[in-house]
């Protein structure tokens, strides 16, 4: 069949997928008077339409900061600000000043999950379906595998669609931005990220990387000639982008800075909830939490994240290839998601987005997350198709030879050969009980009830299980792109 | 006889897709559903809590049991594991009842007798011939086949959302076709002899197995020159299809034979109360029939031809009711229905008589009877379409002409189907699924018959382009306009006017094919 059949196709099964769980609940759904997430976008379009724009970051009489004030960059208060127009049209009282909060009904349910869909198709389905048909490597049959696979990953359908927010849109963005990148487009690239990055503060996890990137791109043209040509070009594009996004926020100092404290919260501490991060799983042994000040706990986190973001963030400035590029992007992200201050369990999203091979415990660790908003049934199924149809399309339990890997030039190096042949019973091994630990824990969290002495065992357990894959998965990347050949560079995944 | 091609490779293919389509119904779990969900719920309660002498009697719910004894049977079975999802549902006087876990067990019911028809789609596509390449297994007819019958459109959401066990239904009915088309007619009686007792709609088909089985099965063989030959006529064959079929029969109504029953049972099978037209007109000759007669009612009147005192009450603003009293044209009574029904197959029949084509023959007349009996008969349902789209499906994937007449009867039925879904969070669902099964059974069929043209001409392409704007407008321009309030079955009455039209040419279109013979891609013997 025709390429773009097949790939409507896909696209049509992946939207499918979105609104049937969009049939399901929503994050805080009845639950007064906080609510959740969803009320949170719909306080974001009261907001944004009513007061003007130098009171959106403000504690004012009519924008209470504790009920859900706005904590993300510019462009997602804009981007409410659009949406509350259209509700406008519809019905008033959705958004009307302080009389709507917690206001819930079928009707406005099915235009906030709109809302969600149709930035979807706008921005993330198009970055993917040309990611996967331009960019990947393979037969036309691995590229619609590919294309269905990433249409149907759970972990964003069961949090944008479920749980309710807008991951795609920033995701997309930073999609749009590797693939500027990787056609050689690096002007429309950066500028696509600057757009991510003033969307969600949460893209600088794969911001570092772009940087290097297009730095190390830049000195291998000659800093004198081209390369400063093309430097000065790409600093004058973010900076505009940036300019034009935060431009009612530049005006006065204290707009800037009141937003920038909105963005980055200093002063709730190293972590909130549960999450697979090292800090949390740390914390069960050791209360790092209490023992030091908010201070040292910055500095503590900051200083362990750049330090395991320096030796791929060199690799990468000494060898800027997108091959590179797309290693690196993963490493940063692991990076920042294990050592960074005050991470959530939805910047999980942000590891696996870019490249397929996602392990199971990306949706385990969500988990928590899904139960509070009745997703359990959603997230079984959905994780269920995922698991199953990426098995079946890409038998990825065969893929596991050391060449396949990657993992030869380290093996050389190391001089560890002789793990050869035992290596694939190993990785089949590894996946199969991963599987099965998050077939597990899925069916404990859900069904039983923690001891009373523990309240919080399943989730911390689930967490702290997460963690370690992911420390696991730093230290598997980390060493395939420190230890890449010049040679086989022709070669990509997937 | 019959050939299956043998199929290389494991049945990993049709494990994926009946794995993605169960993982898209256990998404469909939290849909809407219809007042039929209360239909089922009672008549678990009633074939849980009630003594046999009850069934059909009972009547605390308007919703009375009108299925045979056998479909009585598959509930009482059902109830009992209904009882360890949520005992309160058994309860006759629980009107409406339906809690969380009430609707999960229903639900549950539906994917898991499904496996009926998934079976029986495994039947079918072994008993069709393989591709050219057989090697390309996406292409082979019967990969093509299987997401046809498996990811059919209608069938989803009619079971699935709109709530109905047409899969477990239909996979009976698909199975005794496969049975036949493998020679064992034996077991293709008998299982259509249980489908009867399951869902007596059916009986529009039973002409067509009768003149085939008398015809096929009981003569024989033919002279040489293909006539009948009456001394070959196997009494013994005769007689072991009438002792199945009594015998099925009798182990369904005995019980109410012994109880005296029997004229109640079949006044709720057959209740003819009702108006020749479903509250929404199903897209049938009817259809046009009550339209035309609503429009020179409206010109009558405007040149002065009628007397408006003299009309019919309410027939002007009334909408589609279900009795529906003819101003202009004259009215129609259900034996009138049955005769039209019974001119319109008997062509077909007699063609299957004379000229017998095998299976094939057999499941076109199957299909010519469903859609005989879908546009001329009483009171007639708009999902029956479905009755006609399944089988042909089959034919689809061997025939080029047939293939044409099932895109343009899939989409214009499929298209008819949509009604039944009005809730706002179904609509987009709804349109994502027609667009995929639309698009995949065009690209598809056009693909597997590849070296000859196009399989739909321009004329019936541009009348199914008009269903996209005829779609638009009655969903989605409609509603915003002042009409919608004073009269608000325009939108019904365009969708099935438009789309009659459609499913009357298909009609046609097939007694064409069956009266000049089909065209085969490959050449087979005839049986």
């Amino acid at each position: 069949m025709e390429t773009w059949a097949v790939a409507s196709i896909c696209v049509l099964l992946g939207l499918t997928a979105r609104w049937t769980v969009s049939l399901n609940s929503y994050s805080g759904a009845s639950k007064a008077p906080m609510f959740g997430d969803y009320e949170a976008q719909r306080h974001w379009q009261e907001v944004t339409f009513n007061l003007p724009v130098r009171q959106w970051y403000f504690n004012t009489t009519d924008n209470d900061l504790k009920y859900w004030g706005l904590d993300y960059p510019p462009l997602t208060a804009f981007h409410s600000l659009l949406c509350a127009h259209i509700a406008n049209l519809i019905n008033p009282d959705w958004i009307e000043l302080h009389k709507s909060r917690g206001y819930e009904s079928p009707a406005h349910k099915f235009f906030m999950r709109a809302t969600v869909i149709f930035a979807d198709v706008l921005i993330y389905i198009p970055a993917v379906v040309v990611y996967c048909l331009y960019l990947a490597q393979g037969s036309s049959k691995t590229k619609s595998s590919a294309l269905l696979c990433i249409l149907l990953y759970p972990g964003l359908i069961l949090i944008d669609n479920g749980h309710f927010q807008y991951n795609s849109v920033s995701l997309g963005l930073a999609l749009w931005g590797v693939l500027g990148l990787g056609c050689g487009h690096d002007l429309l690239g950066s500028l696509a990220f600057t757009l991510a990055l003033s969307y969600k503060q949460m893209e600088l996890y794969h911001a570092l990387p772009f940087f290097w990137y297009l730095l190390g791109k830049c000195g291998k043209l000659g800093l004198t000639g081209k390369g400063l040509i093309l430097l000065v070009k790409i600093s004058l594009t973010v900076l505009v982008s940036f300019a034009l996004c935060w431009l009612p926020f530049l005006f006065d100092p204290q707009q800037t800075l009141q937003v920038i404290h909105r963005l980055f919260p200093m002063a709730r501490g190293l972590f909130e909830d549960k999450v697979a991060n090292v800090w949390c799983s740390l914390n069960i042994l050791v209360k790092i939490k209490t023992l030091l000040s908010v201070d040292t706990q910055i500095y503590l986190s900051f200083g362990t994240t750049l330090l395991a973001v320096l030796p791929s963030s060199i690799k990468l400035l000494m060898k800027p290839t997108f091959w590179q590029f797309r290693l690196a992007l993963m490493n940063s992200s692991l990076a920042f998601f294990l050592f960074s201050f005050q991470v959530h369990e939805k910047s999980i999203l942000l590891l696996m987005s870019v490249i397929l091979s996602a392990p199971p415990f990306v949706l385990l660790s969500m988990l928590p997350l899904l139960l509070k908003d009745n997703l359990f049934q959603p997230y079984i199924i959905t994780s269920l198709g995922f698991i199953v149809f990426s098995l079946y399309l890409f038998s990825a339990v065969d893929r596991s030879s050391v060449d396949d890997l990657r993992l030869g030039p380290c093996c050389r190096l190391t001089g560890t050969n002789f793990l050869w042949f035992s290596f694939s019973t190993v990785v089949k091994l590894q996946f199969a009980l991963s599987v099965l630990t998050m077939a597990g824990l899925s069916f404990m969290s859900a069904a039983l009830e923690p001891p009373a002495k523990l309240p919080d065992l399943f989730p911390v357990l689930v967490s702290a299980c997460a963690c370690v894959h992911f420390l696991g998965f730093l230290l598997y990347f980390n060493l395939v792109q420190l230890t890449e050949s010049p040679r086989s560079d022709k070669k990509k995944i997937n | 006889g019959v050939m299956a091609a043998p199929r290389d490779g494991t049945l990993s293919w049709f494990l994926a897709l009946t794995l993605g389509v169960s993982l898209i119904k256990f998404l469909l779990i939290k849909a809407y559903h219809s007042t039929d969900f209360e239909v089922h719920r009672n008549w678990l309660a009633i074939t849980h809590s009630l003594p046999v002498s009850k069934w059909y009697f009972e009547e605390t719910s308007e919703w009375t049991l009108d299925y045979p004894p056998f479909f009585a049977w598959f509930e009482y079975g059902l109830s009992h594991i209904a009882k360890y999802f949520d005992e309160e549902m058994l309860v006759v006087q629980n009107l409406t009842y339906a809690s969380p876990a009430t609707i999960l067990f229903q639900r549950l019911s539906v994917i898991f007798t499904d496996l009926v028809f998934v079976y029986a789609v495994k039947e079918c596509c072994k008993c069709v011939q393989g591709g050219k390449r057989p090697r390309d297994i996406l292409g082979s007819p019967s990969f093509v086949l299987a997401v046809l019958l498996l990811w059919n459109f209608g069938l989803l959401i009619v079971d699935h959302i709109h709530f109905q066990y047409n899969g477990f239904l239909f996979g009976v009915f698909l199975l005794s076709v496969a049975r036949h088309f493998q020679g064992r007619h034996l077991e293709g009686a008998f299982l259509f002899a249980v489908l009867l007792n399951l869902k007596h709609i059916y009986l529009y088909i039973a002409p067509a197995y009768g003149i085939y089985l008398l015809r096929s099965f009981c003569l024989i063989q033919d002279n040489s020159d293909g006539s009948l030959k009456w001394r070959n006529f196997s009494f013994i064959r005769l007689a072991a299809l009438g002792i199945i079929v009594c015998s099925v029969f009798a182990l369904s109504f005995g019980p109410f034979l012994a109880l005296d029953q029997l004229p109640q049972v079949l006044s709720r099978l057959f209740p003819f109360k009702r108006g020749l037209c479903h509250a929404y007109w199903a897209p049938n000759f009817w259809a046009l029939y009550n339209a035309a007669d609503k429009a020179l009612s409206v010109l009558g009147i405007k040149l002065k031809l009628l007397d408006v005192a003299k009309l019919p009450k309410a027939s002007m603003t009334g909408g589609l009711v279900q009795e529906f009293q003819h101003s202009v044209l004259p009215s129609v009574s259900p034996l009138i229905t049955l005769i039209c029904t019974l001119i319109s197959v008997s062509p077909a029949l007699f063609s299957i008589w004379h000229r017998p084509c095998g299976a094939r023959g057999f499941l076109r007349c199957c299909v010519i009877c469903a859609l005989g009996s879908f546009l001329f008969g009483w009171h007639v349902h708009e999902k029956a379409i479905l009755m006609a789209i399944l089988p042909l499906s089959i034919l689809a994937v061997e025939s080029k002409d047939d293939a044409g007449v099932f895109l343009i009867l899939a989409t214009t039925g499929h298209l008819s189907l949509f009604p039944l879904l009005f809730t706002t969070p179904e609509f987009p669902i709804k349109i994502l699924l027609m667009l995929l099964f639309t698009l995949y059974s065009f690209t598809s069929l056009k693909r597997l018959f590849r070296p000859e043209c196009c399989l739909i001409n321009t004329v019936e392409s541009v009348y199914l382009s008009g269903l996209i704007p005829l779609e638009i407008f009655c969903e989605l321009i409609y509603p915003l306009t002042s009409w919608q309030q004073t009269f608000p079955f325009i939108p019904l009455l365009l969708t099935s006017v438009y789309c009659a039209f459609g499913i009357i040419y298909s009609f046609f279109r097939l007694y064409g094919i069956l009266l000049r013979g089909p065209r085969y891609t490959t050449k087979r013997k005839s049986h």
